[in-house]
Protein backbone atom coordinates (compact mmCIF):
# COMPACT_ATOMS: atom_id res chain seq x y z
CA UNK A 1 0.00 0.00 0.00
CA UNK A 2 3.01 2.08 1.15
CA UNK A 3 4.14 2.26 -2.79
CA UNK A 4 0.51 3.31 -3.79
CA UNK A 5 1.53 6.78 -2.41
CA UNK A 6 3.30 7.35 -5.10
CA UNK A 7 1.08 6.27 -7.80
CA UNK A 8 0.02 10.07 -8.26
CA UNK A 9 3.50 10.87 -9.18
CA UNK A 10 3.95 8.81 -12.06
CA UNK A 11 0.76 10.08 -12.90
CA UNK A 12 2.06 13.51 -12.88
CA UNK A 13 4.89 12.86 -14.71
CA UNK A 14 2.90 11.52 -17.37
CA UNK A 15 0.44 14.04 -17.76
CA UNK A 16 2.76 17.24 -17.09
CA UNK A 17 4.85 15.68 -20.06
CA UNK A 18 1.98 14.92 -22.37
CA UNK A 19 0.81 18.40 -21.83
CA UNK A 20 4.53 19.84 -22.47
CA UNK A 21 4.58 18.09 -25.58
CA UNK A 22 1.05 18.32 -27.20
CA UNK A 23 1.87 22.01 -26.40
CA UNK A 24 4.79 21.25 -29.05
CA UNK A 25 3.00 19.70 -31.28
CA UNK A 26 0.06 22.28 -31.33
CA UNK A 27 2.43 24.90 -32.39
CA UNK A 28 4.52 22.19 -34.69
CA UNK A 29 1.23 22.28 -36.56
CA UNK A 30 0.40 26.15 -36.44
CA UNK A 31 3.36 27.98 -36.60
CA UNK A 32 5.22 28.93 -39.91
CA UNK A 33 8.65 27.76 -40.81
CA UNK A 34 11.19 29.70 -42.92
CA UNK A 35 14.35 28.56 -41.54
CA UNK A 36 17.59 30.50 -43.22
CA UNK A 37 21.48 30.86 -43.07
CA UNK A 38 21.17 34.28 -41.19
CA UNK A 39 18.87 33.09 -38.72
CA UNK A 40 19.91 29.99 -37.75
CA UNK A 41 23.38 31.69 -36.79
CA UNK A 42 23.70 31.62 -33.03
CA UNK A 43 23.57 35.03 -31.41
CA UNK A 44 26.40 36.60 -30.52
CA UNK A 45 25.56 40.18 -30.06
CA UNK A 46 24.70 40.82 -34.01
CA UNK A 47 28.53 39.64 -35.07
CA UNK A 48 28.89 36.06 -37.15
CA UNK A 49 29.50 34.06 -34.03
CA UNK A 50 33.14 32.67 -33.72
CA UNK A 51 34.96 29.32 -32.35
CA UNK A 52 33.50 26.80 -30.19
CA UNK A 53 30.25 27.44 -27.96
CA UNK A 54 30.56 24.47 -26.19
CA UNK A 55 34.12 25.39 -24.86
CA UNK A 56 35.77 25.30 -21.70
CA UNK A 57 34.28 26.86 -18.64
CA UNK A 58 35.90 28.54 -15.75
CA UNK A 59 36.44 25.77 -12.87
CA UNK A 60 34.72 27.58 -10.06
CA UNK A 61 31.54 25.47 -10.91
CA UNK A 62 33.14 22.43 -10.23
CA UNK A 63 34.07 23.76 -6.90
CA UNK A 64 31.03 24.84 -6.22
CA UNK A 65 29.44 21.30 -7.67
CA UNK A 66 31.69 19.34 -5.04
CA UNK A 67 30.83 21.83 -1.95
CA UNK A 68 26.98 21.18 -2.59
CA UNK A 69 27.12 17.61 -2.94
CA UNK A 70 28.93 17.41 0.62
CA UNK A 71 26.13 19.75 1.70
CA UNK A 72 23.10 18.72 0.17
CA UNK A 73 24.20 15.03 1.47
CA UNK A 74 24.79 15.85 4.95
CA UNK A 75 21.34 17.90 4.98
CA UNK A 76 19.79 14.58 4.28
CA UNK A 77 21.18 12.45 7.27
CA UNK A 78 19.84 15.77 9.11
CA UNK A 79 16.31 14.97 7.60
CA UNK A 80 15.69 12.19 9.94
CA UNK A 81 17.27 13.15 13.07
CA UNK A 82 15.20 16.62 12.89
CA UNK A 83 11.70 14.64 12.30
CA UNK A 84 12.93 12.31 15.62
CA UNK A 85 14.54 15.13 17.29
CA UNK A 86 12.09 16.55 20.08
CA UNK A 87 10.78 12.93 20.71
CA UNK A 88 14.00 11.77 21.92
CA UNK A 89 14.99 14.36 24.08
CA UNK A 90 11.69 14.55 25.51
CA UNK A 91 9.76 11.60 25.15
CA UNK A 92 12.70 9.36 25.65
CA UNK A 93 14.11 11.77 28.07
CA UNK A 94 18.26 11.43 26.27
CA UNK A 95 18.22 15.19 26.94
CA UNK A 96 21.11 16.52 25.23
CA UNK A 97 22.10 13.42 23.75
CA UNK A 98 20.84 13.95 20.01
CA UNK A 99 21.65 17.82 20.07
CA UNK A 100 25.13 16.80 21.16
CA UNK A 101 25.97 13.74 18.48
CA UNK A 102 24.35 16.09 15.79
CA UNK A 103 26.94 18.61 16.63
CA UNK A 104 29.65 17.17 16.82
CA UNK A 105 28.45 15.79 12.96
CA UNK A 106 28.20 19.18 11.70
CA UNK A 107 31.01 20.36 13.62
CA UNK A 108 33.07 18.11 11.26
CA UNK A 109 31.09 19.51 8.23
CA UNK A 110 31.48 23.03 9.32
CA UNK A 111 35.43 22.49 9.73
CA UNK A 112 35.52 21.57 6.45
CA UNK A 113 33.34 24.88 5.35
CA UNK A 114 36.02 26.90 7.07
CA UNK A 115 38.96 25.00 5.33
CA UNK A 116 37.56 25.77 1.81
CA UNK A 117 37.03 29.25 2.94
CA UNK A 118 40.72 29.37 4.33
CA UNK A 119 41.78 28.12 0.98
CA UNK A 120 40.01 30.84 -0.87
CA UNK A 121 37.56 28.05 -2.38
CA UNK A 122 34.59 30.40 -1.83
CA UNK A 123 36.23 33.57 -3.58
CA UNK A 124 34.41 33.68 -7.00
CA UNK A 125 37.08 35.62 -8.48
CA UNK A 126 40.56 34.31 -6.77
CA UNK A 127 43.26 36.48 -5.87
CA UNK A 128 46.37 34.52 -6.53
CA UNK B 1 -17.50 21.41 -0.02
CA UNK B 2 -20.29 18.64 2.07
CA UNK B 3 -22.04 18.59 -1.17
CA UNK B 4 -18.66 18.30 -3.10
CA UNK B 5 -17.16 15.42 -0.82
CA UNK B 6 -20.21 13.66 -0.72
CA UNK B 7 -20.58 13.91 -4.88
CA UNK B 8 -16.94 12.22 -4.75
CA UNK B 9 -17.83 9.47 -1.92
CA UNK B 10 -21.14 8.58 -4.48
CA UNK B 11 -19.45 8.59 -7.44
CA UNK B 12 -16.28 6.38 -5.84
CA UNK B 13 -18.56 3.84 -4.32
CA UNK B 14 -20.60 3.61 -7.63
CA UNK B 15 -17.37 3.09 -9.31
CA UNK B 16 -16.27 0.58 -7.16
CA UNK B 17 -19.55 -1.47 -7.78
CA UNK B 18 -18.58 -1.95 -11.21
CA UNK B 19 -14.79 -2.93 -10.49
CA UNK B 20 -16.52 -5.43 -8.15
CA UNK B 21 -19.26 -6.38 -10.66
CA UNK B 22 -16.84 -7.09 -13.60
CA UNK B 23 -13.88 -7.82 -11.51
CA UNK B 24 -11.52 -4.76 -12.49
CA UNK B 25 -9.27 -4.09 -9.55
CA UNK B 26 -9.91 -1.84 -7.71
CA UNK B 27 -6.62 -0.14 -8.45
CA UNK B 28 -8.71 1.13 -11.49
CA UNK B 29 -10.84 3.67 -9.73
CA UNK B 30 -7.52 5.28 -7.87
CA UNK B 31 -5.84 5.86 -11.08
CA UNK B 32 -9.16 7.18 -12.46
CA UNK B 33 -9.19 9.49 -8.65
CA UNK B 34 -5.32 10.32 -9.34
CA UNK B 35 -6.10 11.45 -13.27
CA UNK B 36 -9.14 13.44 -12.71
CA UNK B 37 -6.75 15.41 -9.75
CA UNK B 38 -3.87 15.83 -12.33
CA UNK B 39 -5.76 17.42 -15.15
CA UNK B 40 -7.53 19.68 -12.61
CA UNK B 41 -4.23 20.71 -10.64
CA UNK B 42 -2.54 21.33 -13.59
CA UNK B 43 -5.15 23.28 -15.46
CA UNK B 44 -5.50 25.18 -12.15
CA UNK B 45 -1.71 25.69 -12.32
CA UNK B 46 -1.72 26.80 -15.87
CA UNK B 47 -4.59 29.44 -14.80
CA UNK B 48 -2.65 30.91 -12.20
CA UNK B 49 0.24 31.10 -14.31
CA UNK B 50 -1.61 33.44 -16.76
CA UNK B 51 -2.75 35.24 -14.10
CA UNK B 52 0.64 35.99 -12.19
CA UNK B 53 2.10 37.31 -15.59
CA UNK B 54 -0.71 39.34 -15.80
CA UNK B 55 -0.39 40.48 -12.56
CA UNK B 56 3.77 40.65 -12.44
CA UNK B 57 2.89 42.91 -14.86
CA UNK B 58 -0.12 45.40 -13.46
CA UNK B 59 2.30 45.52 -9.93
CA UNK B 60 5.65 46.29 -12.11
CA UNK B 61 2.98 48.81 -13.72
CA UNK B 62 2.02 50.34 -10.67
CA UNK B 63 4.96 50.23 -8.69
CA UNK B 64 6.68 52.33 -11.45
CA UNK B 65 3.68 54.70 -11.34
CA UNK B 66 1.99 53.50 -14.61
CA UNK B 67 -0.59 51.02 -15.36
CA UNK B 68 0.84 48.27 -16.95
CA UNK B 69 -0.90 46.69 -19.63
CA UNK B 70 -4.82 48.09 -20.35
CA UNK B 71 -5.17 47.52 -23.87
CA UNK B 72 -6.31 43.74 -24.24
CA UNK B 73 -9.54 43.53 -23.01
CA UNK B 74 -10.94 44.89 -19.78
CA UNK B 75 -8.22 46.90 -17.76
CA UNK B 76 -5.63 44.25 -19.85
CA UNK B 77 -7.19 41.33 -18.44
CA UNK B 78 -6.11 39.21 -22.05
CA UNK B 79 -3.12 40.68 -22.49
CA UNK B 80 -1.39 37.23 -21.18
CA UNK B 81 -3.87 34.52 -23.18
CA UNK B 82 -2.82 36.90 -26.39
CA UNK B 83 0.30 36.51 -25.50
CA UNK B 84 0.24 33.03 -25.20
CA UNK B 85 -1.48 32.41 -28.33
CA UNK B 86 0.90 34.52 -29.90
CA UNK B 87 3.79 32.21 -28.67
CA UNK B 88 2.20 29.17 -30.01
CA UNK B 89 1.75 30.49 -33.69
CA UNK B 90 5.60 31.94 -33.35
CA UNK B 91 8.35 30.14 -35.30
CA UNK B 92 10.22 27.69 -33.40
CA UNK B 93 14.06 28.38 -34.52
CA UNK B 94 16.67 25.62 -33.54
CA UNK B 95 20.16 27.10 -34.16
CA UNK B 96 22.45 25.39 -36.62
CA UNK B 97 24.73 22.89 -34.88
CA UNK B 98 22.24 23.20 -31.51
CA UNK B 99 21.73 19.46 -30.38
CA UNK B 100 17.94 18.87 -31.28
CA UNK B 101 17.08 16.28 -28.55
CA UNK B 102 18.56 18.43 -25.68
CA UNK B 103 17.21 21.66 -26.83
CA UNK B 104 13.74 20.33 -27.16
CA UNK B 105 14.01 18.07 -23.48
CA UNK B 106 14.96 20.87 -21.89
CA UNK B 107 11.73 23.07 -21.80
CA UNK B 108 9.89 19.58 -21.43
CA UNK B 109 11.95 18.64 -18.39
CA UNK B 110 11.71 21.76 -16.82
CA UNK B 111 7.96 22.04 -16.87
CA UNK B 112 7.84 18.15 -15.91
CA UNK B 113 9.80 18.68 -12.92
CA UNK B 114 7.67 22.13 -11.73
CA UNK B 115 4.74 20.36 -12.25
CA UNK B 116 6.06 17.42 -9.74
CA UNK B 117 6.21 19.73 -6.81
CA UNK B 118 2.29 19.92 -6.97
CA UNK B 119 1.62 16.22 -5.81
CA UNK B 120 1.99 16.89 -2.27
CA UNK B 121 0.85 20.57 -1.46
CA UNK B 122 -2.52 19.83 0.87
CA UNK B 123 -4.58 22.05 -0.71
CA UNK B 124 -7.43 21.65 1.93
CA UNK B 125 -7.84 19.65 5.29
CA UNK B 126 -8.08 16.15 3.43
CA UNK B 127 -7.22 17.03 0.22
CA UNK B 128 -3.84 16.72 -1.30
CA UNK B 129 -4.27 15.03 -4.82
CA UNK B 130 -6.20 12.03 -4.03
CA UNK B 131 -6.90 9.57 -1.47
CA UNK B 132 -3.00 7.87 -0.76
CA UNK B 133 -1.38 10.85 -1.00
CA UNK B 134 -0.28 12.88 1.96
CA UNK B 135 3.42 11.81 0.80
CA UNK B 136 4.96 11.33 4.50
CA UNK B 137 8.56 12.35 3.05
CA UNK B 138 6.42 15.69 1.68
CA UNK B 139 8.68 18.69 2.04
CA UNK B 140 11.61 16.18 1.35
CA UNK B 141 9.92 15.46 -1.94
CA UNK B 142 9.08 18.84 -2.97
CA UNK B 143 12.59 20.01 -2.67
CA UNK B 144 13.91 16.80 -4.29
CA UNK B 145 12.01 17.40 -7.49
CA UNK B 146 12.72 20.99 -7.33
CA UNK B 147 16.26 20.34 -7.95
CA UNK B 148 15.35 17.93 -11.27
CA UNK B 149 14.53 21.39 -12.70
CA UNK B 150 18.24 22.23 -12.83
CA UNK B 151 18.70 19.31 -15.44
CA UNK B 152 16.47 20.87 -17.65
CA UNK B 153 18.83 24.69 -17.77
CA UNK B 154 21.81 22.48 -18.53
CA UNK B 155 20.01 20.51 -21.67
CA UNK B 156 18.65 23.70 -22.75
CA UNK B 157 22.07 25.19 -22.23
CA UNK B 158 23.93 23.07 -23.47
CA UNK B 159 21.98 22.34 -26.51
CA UNK B 160 21.66 25.59 -27.52
CA UNK B 161 25.03 25.75 -28.98
CA UNK B 162 25.51 29.45 -28.18
CA UNK B 163 28.08 30.87 -25.49
CA UNK B 164 25.38 32.79 -23.42
CA UNK B 165 23.44 29.95 -23.53
CA UNK B 166 26.10 27.93 -21.71
CA UNK B 167 27.59 30.37 -19.07
CA UNK B 168 23.60 31.40 -18.21
CA UNK B 169 22.78 27.49 -17.71
CA UNK B 170 26.16 27.31 -15.64
CA UNK B 171 25.72 30.05 -13.37
CA UNK B 172 21.71 29.08 -13.07
CA UNK B 173 22.99 25.78 -12.03
CA UNK B 174 25.40 27.52 -9.75
CA UNK B 175 23.07 29.44 -8.39
CA UNK B 176 20.72 27.31 -7.50
CA UNK B 177 22.45 24.21 -5.71
CA UNK B 178 23.82 27.07 -3.97
CA UNK B 179 21.00 28.48 -2.96
CA UNK B 180 19.34 24.50 -2.38
CA UNK B 181 21.35 24.06 1.26
CA UNK B 182 20.29 27.17 3.11
CA UNK B 183 17.07 26.22 1.54
CA UNK B 184 17.47 22.94 3.38
CA UNK B 185 18.52 23.99 5.92
CA UNK B 186 15.21 26.35 7.13
CA UNK B 187 13.31 23.08 6.19
CA UNK B 188 15.32 21.20 8.88
CA UNK B 189 13.92 23.70 11.17
CA UNK B 190 10.54 23.40 10.46
CA UNK B 191 10.55 19.76 10.35
CA UNK B 192 12.43 19.69 14.09
CA UNK B 193 9.53 22.13 15.14
CA UNK B 194 6.62 19.92 13.40
CA UNK B 195 8.21 16.72 14.13
CA UNK B 196 7.10 15.34 10.80
CA UNK B 197 8.41 15.63 6.79
CA UNK B 198 4.82 15.22 5.58
CA UNK B 199 2.69 18.81 4.44
CA UNK B 200 -0.27 17.68 5.91
CA UNK B 201 1.20 16.95 9.07
CA UNK B 202 3.38 20.19 9.21
CA UNK B 203 -0.15 22.29 8.47
CA UNK B 204 -1.95 20.43 11.47
CA UNK B 205 0.50 21.17 14.03
CA UNK B 206 -0.04 24.95 13.33
CA UNK B 207 -3.26 24.77 14.47
CA UNK B 208 -3.81 27.06 17.52
CA UNK B 209 -5.96 29.92 18.65
CA UNK B 210 -7.43 31.59 15.66
CA UNK B 211 -4.34 32.10 13.60
CA UNK B 212 -1.54 32.51 16.89
CA UNK B 213 -0.34 28.55 16.03
CA UNK B 214 1.16 29.78 12.93
CA UNK B 215 4.87 29.01 12.76
CA UNK B 216 5.79 32.74 11.72
CA UNK B 217 4.80 34.00 15.41
CA UNK B 218 7.48 31.44 17.63
CA UNK B 219 10.45 33.61 17.35
CA UNK B 220 13.08 30.89 17.19
CA UNK B 221 11.92 30.39 13.90
CA UNK B 222 12.36 33.51 12.38
CA UNK B 223 15.39 33.01 11.34
CA UNK B 224 14.23 29.98 9.10
CA UNK B 225 11.82 32.23 8.26
CA UNK B 226 13.67 34.93 6.16
CA UNK B 227 16.25 31.99 5.07
CA UNK B 228 13.63 30.12 3.37
CA UNK B 229 11.91 33.17 1.54
CA UNK B 230 15.86 34.42 0.65
CA UNK B 231 17.11 30.65 -0.83
CA UNK B 232 13.35 30.52 -2.79
CA UNK B 233 13.92 33.57 -4.36
CA UNK B 234 17.14 32.90 -5.89
CA UNK B 235 15.83 29.13 -6.24
CA UNK B 236 13.36 30.65 -8.83
CA UNK B 237 15.84 32.81 -10.70
CA UNK B 238 14.15 36.21 -9.80
CA UNK B 239 15.71 39.45 -9.11
CA UNK B 240 17.95 40.43 -6.90
CA UNK B 241 18.92 36.49 -7.53
CA UNK B 242 17.95 36.57 -11.46
CA UNK B 243 21.81 36.58 -12.63
CA UNK B 244 21.19 33.34 -15.03
CA UNK B 245 19.14 35.96 -17.26
CA UNK B 246 20.99 39.32 -16.15
CA UNK B 247 19.66 40.92 -19.58
CA UNK B 248 22.77 43.46 -19.16
CA UNK B 249 25.46 40.72 -19.07
CA UNK B 250 24.15 37.08 -20.56
CA UNK B 251 21.42 38.50 -23.38
CA UNK B 252 18.61 36.33 -22.05
CA UNK B 253 20.67 33.48 -19.88
CA UNK B 254 20.06 29.55 -21.10
CA UNK B 255 16.65 30.53 -23.08
CA UNK B 256 18.73 33.04 -25.43
CA UNK B 257 18.32 30.58 -28.59
CA UNK B 258 14.75 29.70 -27.63
CA UNK B 259 11.69 31.42 -29.03
CA UNK B 260 7.73 30.21 -29.81
CA UNK B 261 6.21 27.72 -27.82
CA UNK B 262 9.69 26.37 -26.20
CA UNK B 263 10.29 29.87 -24.88
CA UNK B 264 6.75 29.74 -23.84
CA UNK B 265 7.09 26.36 -21.82
CA UNK B 266 10.14 28.23 -20.01
CA UNK B 267 8.40 30.91 -19.25
CA UNK B 268 5.01 29.01 -17.87
CA UNK B 269 7.79 27.48 -15.76
CA UNK B 270 8.94 30.36 -13.88
CA UNK B 271 5.98 31.39 -12.71
CA UNK B 272 4.57 28.04 -12.17
CA UNK B 273 7.73 27.68 -9.68
CA UNK B 274 7.18 31.26 -8.08
CA UNK B 275 3.38 29.53 -7.22
CA UNK B 276 5.42 26.79 -5.36
CA UNK B 277 7.57 28.69 -3.65
CA UNK B 278 4.23 30.81 -2.40
CA UNK B 279 2.70 27.46 -1.44
CA UNK B 280 5.51 25.56 -0.05
CA UNK B 281 5.92 29.11 1.72
CA UNK B 282 2.26 29.27 2.99
CA UNK B 283 2.36 26.06 4.25
CA UNK B 284 5.56 26.04 6.29
CA UNK B 285 5.17 29.38 7.49
CA UNK B 286 1.79 30.36 7.50
CA UNK B 287 -0.34 27.71 8.40
CA UNK B 288 -0.86 26.21 4.73
CA UNK B 289 -5.11 26.13 4.27
CA UNK B 290 -6.27 26.54 7.93
CA UNK B 291 -8.20 29.83 8.55
CA UNK B 292 -6.76 32.64 10.70
CA UNK B 293 -9.94 32.90 12.13
CA UNK B 294 -9.95 29.19 13.67
CA UNK B 295 -11.35 26.19 12.38
CA UNK B 296 -12.98 25.11 11.64
CA UNK B 297 -13.48 28.18 9.74
CA UNK B 298 -16.55 30.42 11.40
CA UNK B 299 -17.69 31.43 7.94
CA UNK B 300 -16.95 28.15 6.46
CA UNK B 301 -14.67 29.38 4.15
CA UNK B 302 -12.58 26.53 2.45
CA UNK B 303 -9.65 26.08 3.31
CA UNK B 304 -8.60 26.14 -0.40
CA UNK B 305 -9.32 29.77 -0.28
CA UNK B 306 -6.99 30.76 2.55
CA UNK B 307 -4.11 28.57 1.04
CA UNK B 308 -4.40 30.67 -2.58
CA UNK B 309 -4.63 33.97 -0.56
CA UNK B 310 -1.42 33.08 1.56
CA UNK B 311 0.29 31.82 -1.58
CA UNK B 312 -1.46 35.01 -3.29
CA UNK B 313 0.40 37.51 -0.98
CA UNK B 314 3.87 35.85 -0.73
CA UNK B 315 4.13 35.99 -4.76
CA UNK B 316 3.15 39.56 -4.52
CA UNK B 317 5.67 40.47 -2.19
CA UNK B 318 8.10 38.26 -4.25
CA UNK B 319 7.18 40.69 -6.80
CA UNK B 320 7.50 43.89 -4.73
CA UNK B 321 11.17 42.80 -4.25
CA UNK B 322 12.05 42.30 -7.67
CA UNK B 323 10.95 46.18 -7.84
CA UNK B 324 12.82 47.20 -5.01
CA UNK B 325 16.38 45.52 -4.78
CA UNK B 326 18.74 45.76 -7.35
CA UNK B 327 20.78 42.64 -9.24
CA UNK B 328 23.29 40.93 -7.32
CA UNK B 329 26.55 40.10 -9.07
CA UNK B 330 27.94 36.56 -9.56
CA UNK B 331 30.62 37.01 -7.05
CA UNK B 332 28.61 38.24 -4.49
CA UNK B 333 25.77 36.18 -5.11
CA UNK B 334 27.95 32.81 -4.29
CA UNK B 335 29.49 34.71 -1.15
CA UNK B 336 26.22 35.55 0.49
CA UNK B 337 25.02 31.87 -0.11
CA UNK B 338 28.18 29.78 1.27
CA UNK B 339 29.46 33.14 3.66
CA UNK B 340 26.33 34.21 4.83
CA UNK B 341 23.38 31.80 4.70
CA UNK B 342 24.70 28.63 5.16
CA UNK B 343 26.41 29.80 8.40
CA UNK B 344 23.07 31.10 9.43
CA UNK B 345 21.18 28.00 8.45
CA UNK B 346 23.57 26.06 10.59
CA UNK B 347 22.52 29.21 13.68
CA UNK B 348 19.03 28.44 13.26
CA UNK B 349 19.02 24.94 13.62
CA UNK B 350 21.13 25.38 17.02
CA UNK B 351 18.82 28.09 18.10
CA UNK B 352 15.58 25.97 17.50
CA UNK B 353 17.54 22.72 19.02
CA UNK B 354 18.26 24.08 21.80
CA UNK B 355 14.76 26.32 22.05
CA UNK B 356 12.80 22.26 21.80
CA UNK B 357 14.92 21.10 24.54
CA UNK B 358 12.87 23.24 26.57
CA UNK B 359 9.40 24.11 25.02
Amino acid sequence: MDALQYGPVGVFVVLSAAFAFATLVVAYLLRPADPYEQKLLTYECGIVPFGEAWSKFFVRYYIIALMFVVFDVEAIFMYPWAVVYKALSHADALGLYPAVEMAVFVGVLLVGLAYAWGKGDLQWISET
Amino acid sequence: MSVLSAITTWLRDALEGICQRYGIPLLAVDILAWLTAAVSVIALVLLIVLFFVYLERKVSGYVQTRLGPMRVGPIGLFQTPMDALKLLLKEDIVPRGADKILHTLGPVLFFVAAMLGYVVIPWDAKATIARHVDLNIGILYVTAVASVGIIGLIMAGWGSNNKWSLLGAMRSAAQMISYEVPMLLAIICVVMQAQSLSLGQIVNSQQGTWLLGWYCWRPWLWLPLILFFIAATAEVNRVPFDIPEAESELVAGYHTEYSGMKFGLFFLTEFANVFIVGLVGATLFFGGWLSPFGNPDPLHIPGFFWLMAKALAIVIFLMWVRWTLPRLRVDQLMALAWKLLIPAGFLAIFIVAVVLLYV
